[in-house]
Order: structure tokens, then C-alpha cells, then sequence
């Protein structure tokens, strides 16, 4: 499930990269690859907003699961979950599983 | 050029019937929804069964707009419901039903609409207010404020959507001859009607003029406004 979440996430980071959005180096996304918040972060919060809402409607495509990952609880953790692709996904994962039960 | 997309609430009957097949004239693909039926029928409108306040079935309908229509042009949220009646006799119950359609239905299908819309970087949104929010209108104080906060709304979010290619405005209508006044006496209609520059009941025609400004490809630089009809301001 995590490498289906991090290639969504990466393709979704592709096509924002195609619409000149953000400068991702499309070929070497991975886990730690930095999002948002803190030094490395690369998205500022529009581009989190439109990654997320990417990432939702993926998880709604391909798992038919409709989730929100930005919702209070995650907004107010002292560690970001948006911090990079790994994290994301860690949390996407965990989201899915509450919706599930 | 493909059809435009456009989703509009509440379109079983009144304004809401009279735009959809006004869209549905300019050769616009329309989506409407009710919580009951409508007895009309087009080749080019699809009707979904929903109340605008139902998390869940909202998210489903649009998540079905991506996957028929590939997103989503124009948002018209027009369903909404009033309670007319002394502040002094007006049940919590009824206060919640009012905010809950006018308000939480308005800000779901927003926040929804413009995710379909921001993956194309343009959109429309028009929201419905009144003309007794500026009036001040006794008698409506449950109705009054939730126009009041789709007014608040709608500047908020033409702002936080911007960045996303997406307007978002208010169309106020005077007294319009629908069933959503149809319980109102006669003698108050008329006085509201009064206080209007132009002293006249409203017609579904009027509406449409002002969303047809406002979904015009032209009005990419008009966001955050409200126009009222009827010269009331």
C-alpha cells in the first residue's frame, strides 16, 4: 500500500512539475524527498493544498476510499505529516485505515 | 470547444429549474440536485438525489461529476431554504436547518466544486444571497444571518480561490415569484417591494442576467462581489 501512495504522490508532484508549478527533479522522487515546512520544503501552502486535494482524489480513484488528510488533528501536530513523501504517505496510510473500520 | 460543465443546487423546481434549463439552452452540460425528484427531464441534465448538507453524498455526487465529466466549469449554489417568522417565535431547530442549508450546504458544494475546478486552473462560483440582508429585513433574523454569512463566504473564498483561476460572487435577489415566499403575506412582499429603487417583484430572467455576467469568460477579473437586484443596496 505505502509504494502506491508514494507513486501517486510522486506522479501527482510530475504533473504539477508539467504545469511549471513547482521544480521537482521528477526522476528522483523518494521517501525523504522534502514537501512542506522547514528548511528543505519545497511546496508553499497553495501548492500543499493542491497536492493534497491531488492525493485525496487518487486515494478516492484507486481505493474508493474518501479521506481528508489535512483535518484538525493533522494540522496541529508538533511534526508536520506533510514534511516529505514518506511522512505523507505514513499518514495518507494511517487515514485510510480509520476510514476503513 | 467542449460544453461547459455547470452543477446547479436545488434544481427541482422555482430559480433553480428556470437556470438549469437556461444553461441547458446555451448548450451547457448540467448537473442539478434535489432532495427529492424533479419532474422534468433533458438529454444533456443529470440529476442527482442529495440534501446539500449530507457530507458524504455531496463528495460522492462531485467525485462522480470527475469521473463522467472530467471536472467542473460552473458552480451555482442556489438551493436554500427561509423561515419567516418573529425572532421571539422561532425554534433552535428551525434556526439550524436554515444555517445548515443556507450556510454548511453553501461552503461544502464550494469547497468541492472548486477542488474539481482548480486541477483546470478556472471556475465559477455564484452563491445566493438576498436583498433582506441588506434591508435588514424584520421577520427573517434565522434567514437574514445565514445570507449574511454566504455574503462573508463568498468574499473569503474569491480570495482564497484566486490563486486557483476560480471567481466566486453572490447574486441578490428581490422577492421572486417562487415557493420559497409563497407562505409570506401579500402585505409584507409589498412593502419589502417598496423599499426597492425599482418597485417590482423580481423574475427568474432577472437572476439568470447576473449569473450569465458572472460565468462569462470576460468576468475573470469580477471575484468577491455581490450584486443585488431591484436597486436595493
Amino acid at each position: 500500500m505505502k509504494d502506491q501512495i508514494i507513486s501517486l504522490i510522486a506522479e501527482t508532484l510530475q504533473e504539477m512539475n508539467q504545469s511549471g508549478e513547482f521544480t521537482y527533479e521528477t526522476d528522483t522522487i523518494q521517501g525523504d524527498t522534502p514537501l512542506y515546512g522547514g528548511i528543505e520544503g519545497t511546496l508553499d501552502s497553495l501548492g500543499l493544498v493542491k497536492l493534497i486535494v491531488a492525493v485525496e482524489q487518487g486515494i478516492q480513484d484507486r481505493l474508493n476510499i474518501t479521506v481528508a488528510l489535512a483535518d484538525q488533528k493533522a494540522l496541529s501536530q508538533t511534526r508536520t505529516p506533510f514534511r516529505n513523501v514518506n511522512t505523507l504517505a505514513d499518514h495518507a496510510i494511517n487515514v485510510i485505515g480509520m476510514a476503513a473500520t | 470547444m467542449s460544453a461547459p460543465i455547470t452543477l446547479i443546487t436545488g434544481t427541482r423546481k422555482g430559480i433553480g429549474q428556470y437556470l438549469a434549463e437556461h444553461y441547458l439552452q446555451q448548450g451547457h452540460q448540467v448537473i442539478g440536485c434535489s432532495r427529492t425528484a424533479p419532474e422534468w427531464q433533458h438529454e444533456n441534465y443529470t440529476h442527482f438525489l442529495l440534501d446539500v448538507t449530507n457530507e458524504t453524498a455531496a463528495q460522492q455526487m462531485f467525485s462522480e461529476v470527475r469521473r463522467r465529466f472530467g471536472g467542473l466549469d460552473n458552480l451555482i449554489n442556489n438551493a436554500g431554504i427561509a423561515a419567516m417568522n418573529h425572532s421571539l417565535l422561532t425554534p433552535i431547530a428551525t434556526v439550524k436547518q436554515v444555517l445548515e442549508t443556507n450556510v454548511i450546504g453553501t461552503f461544502l458544494f464550494c469547497r468541492e466544486g472548486a477542488k474539481l475546478m482548480q486541477a483546470r486552473r478556472k471556475g465559477r462560483i455564484i452563491n445566493f444571497s438576498t436583498v433582506a440582508v441588506p434591508l435588514n429585513l424584520e421577520g427573517e433574523s434565522a434567514y437574514v444571518a445565514s445570507k449574511a454569512a454566504v455574503e462573508g463566504l463568498t468574499r473569503v473564498l474569491a480570495r482564497e480561490f484566486a490563486p486557483l483561476g476560480i471567481t466566486v460572487n453572490t447574486i441578490g435577489p428581490v422577492p421572486i415569484e417562487t415557493d420559497l415566499i409563497r407562505g409570506v403575506p401579500a402585505k409584507k412582499i409589498e412593502q419589502l417591494v417598496a423599499r426597492q429603487a425599482l418597485p417590482r417583484l423580481g423574475k427568474p430572467e432577472d437572476v439568470a442576467h447576473v449569473a450569465d455576467f458572472f460565468i462569462s469568460p470576460e468576468s475573470n477579473f469580477i471575484t468577491g462581489q455581490i450584486i443585488y437586484l431591484g436597486g436595493v443596496n
